[in-house]
């Protein structure tokens, strides 16, 4: 059932249902970063705010020169003929024909090729839950309570999933955020990951990248609830849970940074470090009169909404939600599956756009994830059809940039700027095209694939062994 | 709101007006010209192409074809000119929305009834999807029913999307059946009982159809009831093709080995997605495909050598292969099998991979889904004699920035207003003016 994360079945929850900032090669961590949460707890009751540290490490690069190719920076600007010189994992410098290219550098031919940055999804459940999709394996939604502010996503993704070789290979995808399903209210802490393979999760996690906090509005947490016969059973009951955990919280909150003595709650202290702006909501929300009043619950509280999800009704609303700053990703096109996605059309994303807002392409799939491009191509077209006029260099800050700075690491990544992560995608065309693929990735610096190369691609441990492994998947 | 914004609202409430709920009559003898003319049968498209369409059917199509005097001409302007999408594996008609149970008759898995269930009578054509597809270039489906308790869902139907009160072409054109990890799980756990229930349940129909009046469908040995063994019976002798969905190969090549049993069943197989590994097994059998074009994940263990060279490689191997949306969006979204078939051209790029040429891609979506359900004769090419499903497309129609133009479904021109389009024209702007907006301007 490709909905089980957006639709979130009943019957499938009760079927199955050291060094944070890394190497030398990463920059210092975001502004946001959790860290600053341990600023605020008394020394007397010291609390790790990074008890499951990054380990990943770039692997190793050369400096190359991507020469010839158009450039689509991921920020809005393009250059036709462009080059791009990454050094030591990091984007050292973009230009045009004319930019100098140093001696020893491995150049690469990008003539009638695109370079873009890394794709970046927002929304993933991969290794939470994985392929195969099996009891054993459905790890993404701790459906026993509405809320569980306490769960850290990362504890149930599995780096073997072979889901994220896809999105790779197949998608250009260089970091994506993982998140709790949606069947609770505060279904728990996301992780993002960088999407390079790796023994253990701590060793996919983006150094230094903020915790997000997953919520949930809407159909899911009334319907799993509602059919146990508890709260919540309605959408005014979605909202009480919520405002009353909030209250909770903020009391929390109150006493930790008056340097109270408190027990630790490991659920309060996720909340509480969302009030001080340290961890970033993530709220799947369809519809858009509950986005609204989403914001004025944010506001009543004190925090922020980082980015609403899904959002199939963010076109109803544009204006509003560009005022508020409040990043929207969106499907292209997914309509139908329930009463709260029953008014999307093509064009919401492109009129969230035209209204000034943030607009982002998620997958919430683990197939989708390896074609965003062609999700955000049509929802360009969609627009364009209907007299909105966005240019592909625009349009590709949907998939970089935008989720970039949704999850508080636009510093480090999401464009082709000097200094930043060396997360780039060189396509063997117009990106925005179904005849176009990822022909080369780099992660950090390191090619991760090359599209010519069998050997250059991620065979899970799980396809070891197994029918088809190693195959062009 | 811009001029141009403006211009194009104002032009959606025009076409709004005459839309939705108003069902057009008779069809129009046209012929549209000057294409871009895909004829839908892997054959390189034609330039300057001209089709004609006369009561409804196509009478000719080709390179050189001349419009009969006084006929209508519609000029394509060098755009592509295509047969309608048929959407190879679909549920559109029988569910509005997924998750509200009252508005989706897909599944039937607490009626005592199986195979007998003929999905038809549950079609509603003016259902949203319909629409949504059919403005999307979709003008054509198999629909299926969906679970039944037992390994026989019922009989599906060849439908089509125009905008009137009858969407079916062909009722009871097929019989359709779940074997491998779901049969098995149907027939009691095991892939052994599935086989097993399955040849029970054809002999039990073999026994009905020798003498119906004899037959004790109520005896305690029976599996079948009348209607159930009725049904089959029409699977047993061809009347029916039986569609069967099955992913692993070894199950695939169990299936091959279970036909042989029963030389009149005229079958398909639905899913496949290990059939690369058995492609000559499979083309030897003459057993064509539905299949679903870009799975690649092992999202089970009956397909943990599900690739994207699926297609490709039954196709290099001579397998009969139309496109479906297997388990996919097989409601809503019927026009990925375009995004897909695309996707299938851009794969012959991949070190290792088997992909489509265009010609090929482009069939697999039209006359491939046709033939897969032995209705070639009367949808999916521009062929004479064809259904009048015509498409004008606004760009490569398997490149994911087109879309349609115009659509004439059995030679009626439609309508390419749906439901989005009119939330598209009420929010193009979004703030109130002097009333809310509820109330819209007309």
């Amino acid at each position: 059932m490709r909905f089980r994360n957006a639709l979130l079945l009943g019957a499938a929850i009760s079927l199955l249902s050291g060094c944070a900032m890394g190497g030398g090669t990463n920059a210092p961590p975001a502004s946001a970063s959790n860290n600053n949460a341990a600023s605020a707890t008394p020394a007397s009751d010291p609390v790790n705010p990074n008890p499951f540290p990054s380990t990943y490490r770039a692997y190793p690069s050369q400096p190359t020169a991507i020469v010839g190719g158009t450039i689509l920076d991921g920020e809005g600007a393009r250059i036709d003929n462009g080059t791009v010189l990454l050094r030591d994992g990091r984007v050292e410098a973009v230009g045009g024909a004319d930019l100098a290219i140093p001696a020893g550098y491995t150049r690469i031919d990008a003539r009638g090729r695109y370079v873009t940055p890394g794709i970046i999804d927002i929304h993933s459940h991969l290794g939470a839950y994985p392929s195969p999709a099996i009891a054993s394996t459905s790890d993404g939604n701790e459906a026993t309570s509405p809320t569980t502010p306490e769960v850290w996503v990362e504890h149930s993704v599995w780096p073997q999933d072979p889901g994220f070789g896809r999105a790779l290979v197949n998608g250009g995808v260089t970091s994506l955020q993982i998140l709790p399903g949606s069947a609770n209210l505060m279904g728990g802490r996301s992780v993002v990951l960088k999407n390079v393979p790796a023994r253990t999760v701590q060793g996919m996690k983006f150094p230094g990248a903020p915790y997000g906090l997953k919520m949930a509005c809407g159909e899911n947490p009334k319907r799993v609830y509602g059919s146990r016969g508890r709260m919540p059973s309605t959408r005014m009951g979605n909202f009480a849970v919520n405002r009353q955990t909030w209250a909770r919280a903020a009391e929390y909150r109150r006493r930790v940074d008056a340097g109270e003595r408190v027990a630790r709650d490991i659920g309060m202290e996720t909340l509480a470090d969302v009030l001080r702006g340290n961890i970033l909501v993530q709220n799947h929300c369809y519809r858009a009169d509950e986005m609204v009043q989403v914001l004025d619950m944010a506001r009543e509280f004190g925090y922020r909404v980082s980015a609403f999800h899904h959002a199939v009704e963010a076109y109803k609303i544009a204006d509003i939600l560009a005022d508020n700053h409040v990043c929207v990703a969106m499907w292209a096109d997914w309509w139908g599956f329930k009463l709260e996605a029953y008014d999307s059309i093509p064009e919401n994303i492109a009129l969230v756009e035209r209204a000034g807002g943030c607009a982002i392409v998620h997958s919430d799939d683990e197939n989708q994830i390896q074609r965003l491009n062609q999700e955000a191509a049509k929802a360009l077209a969609a627009g364009r059809r209907a007299g909105i006029n966005i240019t592909d260099e625009a349009a590709m800050r949907w998939l970089t940039i935008n989720p970039a700075n949704a999850l508080g690491i636009g510093e480090r990544t999401g464009s082709l700027k000097p200094g930043k992560m060396a997360d780039v995608v060189m396509w063997n065309g117009n990106p925005f095209s179904v005849y176009t693929r990822p022909e080369r990735v780099w992660i950090d610096g390191a090619v991760m694939y090359d599209m010519y190369d069998p050997a250059m691609r991620p065979v899970s441990d799980f396809e070891l062994g197994q029918p088809g492994e190693g195959d062009t998947k | 709101m811009s001029g141009r914004l403006f211009a194009r609202a104002a032009a959606l409430a025009l076409l709004a007006g005459a839309a939705i709920g108003a069902l057009p009559a008779a069809a129009q003898d046209v012929a549209i010209t000057n294409a871009t003319l895909v004829i839908g049968d892997g054959s390189a498209p034609i330039a300057q192409g001209t089709v004609v369409i006369r009561a409804g059917r196509i009478v000719a199509a080709g390179a050189n074809v001349t419009v009969p005097q006084g006929m209508e001409a519609v000029d394509a302007a060098g755009r592509y000119v295509t047969p309608g999408i048929v959407g190879g594996f679909s549920r559109v008609g029988l569910i509005e929305i997924d998750a509200v149970d009252g508005s989706n008759d897909a599944d039937a898995s607490e009626s005592i009834y199986g195979p007998a269930i003929d999905i038809a009578p549950a079609l509603n054509p003016l259902g949203v999807p319909v629409g949504v597809n059919r403005m999307n270039g979709v003008t054509r489906a198999l629909v299926f029913p969906g679970a039944s308790a037992g390994l026989f869902d019922g009989r599906g139907a060849l439908v089509d999307l125009g905008s009137d009160h009858n969407m079916v072409t062909r009722a009871g054109l097929f019989q359709y059946a779940e074997l491998g990890e779901t049969g098995a799980e149907r027939a009691g756990g095991t892939r052994a009982a599935a086989i097993l229930t399955f040849r029970t349940l054809l002999a039990e129909a073999a026994e009905f159809a020798r003498n119906p009046a004899a037959y004790d469908g109520r005896s305690r040995d029976a599996l079948l009831n009348r209607a159930d063994a009725a049904a089959l019976g029409r699977v047993l002798d061809g009347r029916d093709r039986l569609f069967i969905k099955v992913s692993r190969a070894s199950d695939i090549l169990a299936v091959i080995n279970l036909l042989r049993d029963y030389p009149r069943i005229k079958a398909t197989l639905v899913g496949a997605q290990e059939g690369w590994m058995v492609a000559g097994e499979i083309a030897a059998a003459h057993l064509p495909v539905i299949a679903s074009a870009l799975t690649d994940l092992p999202a089970n263990f009956e397909q943990l050598a599900a690739t994207q060279s699926n297609i490709g490689r039954m196709r290099a191997a001579g397998v009969t292969v139309g496109i479906g949306l297997v388990d996919d969006n097989e409601t809503h979204r019927l026009a990925y099998a375009r995004q897909y078939a695309g996707n299938l051209v851009a794969l012959r790029h991949v070190a290792g991979a088997t992909g489509l040429d265009w010609d090929q891609a482009f069939a697999t979506i039209t006359s491939g889904p046709a033939a897969a359900a032995g209705v070639d004769d009367v949808v999916g090419t521009l062929r004479p004699g064809r259904v009048g499903d015509v498409v004008i497309w606004d760009g490569d129609p398997l490149e994911v920035t087109s879309a349609p133009a115009m659509v004439w479904i059995d030679g009626v021109a439609q309508s390419l207003v749906s439901r989005q389009t009119e939330l598209l024209r009420r929010y193009m702007e979004p703030r109130e003016g002097n009333l809310p907006n509820a109330y819209d301007p007309r």
